[in-house]
């Protein structure tokens, strides 16, 4: 045992505040996997349906934030690696451009999805209703599942915004940043999924 | 004896390396959108997302320099979302 940590009789466990964050991770892993059933299954029913849906979505936009989303995970870990060499103030501005991307990601979810409501294309709408099931049934699964997707961006940049402060305040340091890696695998996370999302909605045409 | 439980660190640059990865893989994945590949369509898509994800969850999240537990623990969530695709697909098939 080191003398610092002999002194201050600090308990800590790195290795097991991991793997409680990755177990939460797989309920994540579950309840977004339940969705992809959903959609598997309705994309097999009604093939051709999806594809003409799908050609109504806006690939410059889609492909644009997955470029910001991959962005902002490798900004994430470099702010992890920066910490790891006691550079505070390179790990909080690269945390901090993270949640600027998160941000931009929104921003651009917003204009996406106010232009599909300007068209009259939203659940129940009456526009959407007079389409084919399959199209219906697309488009169902499009708002629930990239919006549940962009209710973690939310969370995710509240949770980093509470690491920006924790960093501030010397509560994650160079010796102690396993709140910071937690995050970070949120973060990680909420990009994977939308590395499935991407494709499977933006791509199918 | 305190470091111990901590993740190795890539580094900056193989981190930058894998950023650059994902987004050229980005790039593949909408160029071959462009071209129609009929019904390996979804196939390629899934092939190019599952490779990104595995460069994010060994490199970015830390899983190739964990402990052998996390590995066999997400190999057993991957393994039941899996299980739950085939038996509902099973069940498609048959009805």
């Amino acid at each position: 045992m080191s003398k610092a940590a002999a002194v201050s009789h600090t308990h800590r466990d790195d290795e097991g505040s991991r793997i409680g964050m990755w177990l939460f991770l797989f309920t994540e892993l579950i309840l977004f996997g339940g969705m992809f059933i959903v959609y598997a299954v309705y994309r097999f029913k009604h093939f051709d349906e999806f594809r003409i849906a799908g050609a109504e979505l806006d690939v410059f936009i889609g492909t644009l934030n997955t470029l910001i989303l991959l962005t902002s995970s490798w900004t994430v870990v470099m702010s992890i690696a920066a910490i790891r060499r006691g550079k505070k103030i390179l790990s909080m501005s690269l945390l901090s451009a993270t949640i600027v991307l998160a941000f931009f990601f929104l921003v651009n979810k917003y204009f996406e999805w106010s232009h599909k409501i300007a068209h009259g294309i939203y659940p129940k709408s009456p526009e959407l209703m007079k389409k084919p099931a399959g199209e219906i049934l697309y488009f169902g699964l499009y708002y629930m599942m990239t919006g549940l997707h962009a209710l973690h961006v939310i969370i995710g940049m509240i949770i980093l915004g509470f690491m920006l402060v924790f960093i501030a305040r010397n509560v994650i340091n160079q010796d102690s940043f396993v709140k910071l890696e937690a995050g970070g695998l949120y973060w990680h996370l909420v990009d994977i999924i939308w590395i499935f999302l991407f494709p499977l909605f933006y791509l199918i045409h | 004896m305190q470091h111990q439980n901590k993740t190795n660190d890539a580094g900056y640059g193989e981190y930058t390396l894998v950023w650059l990865g994902l987004l050229g893989l980005t790039g593949l994945t909408v160029a071959l959108a462009g071209i129609d590949l009929g019904r390996w369509v979804i196939a390629t898509a899934l092939v190019i997302a599952g490779i990104k994800s595995m460069f994010v969850l060994n490199i970015f999240m830390h899983l190739k320099s964990e402990d052998r537990l996390f590995r066999i623990f997400t190999a057993v969530a991957v393994v039941t979302l899996a299980i739950f695709f085939i038996l509902t697909f099973f069940d498609y098939a048959f009805a």
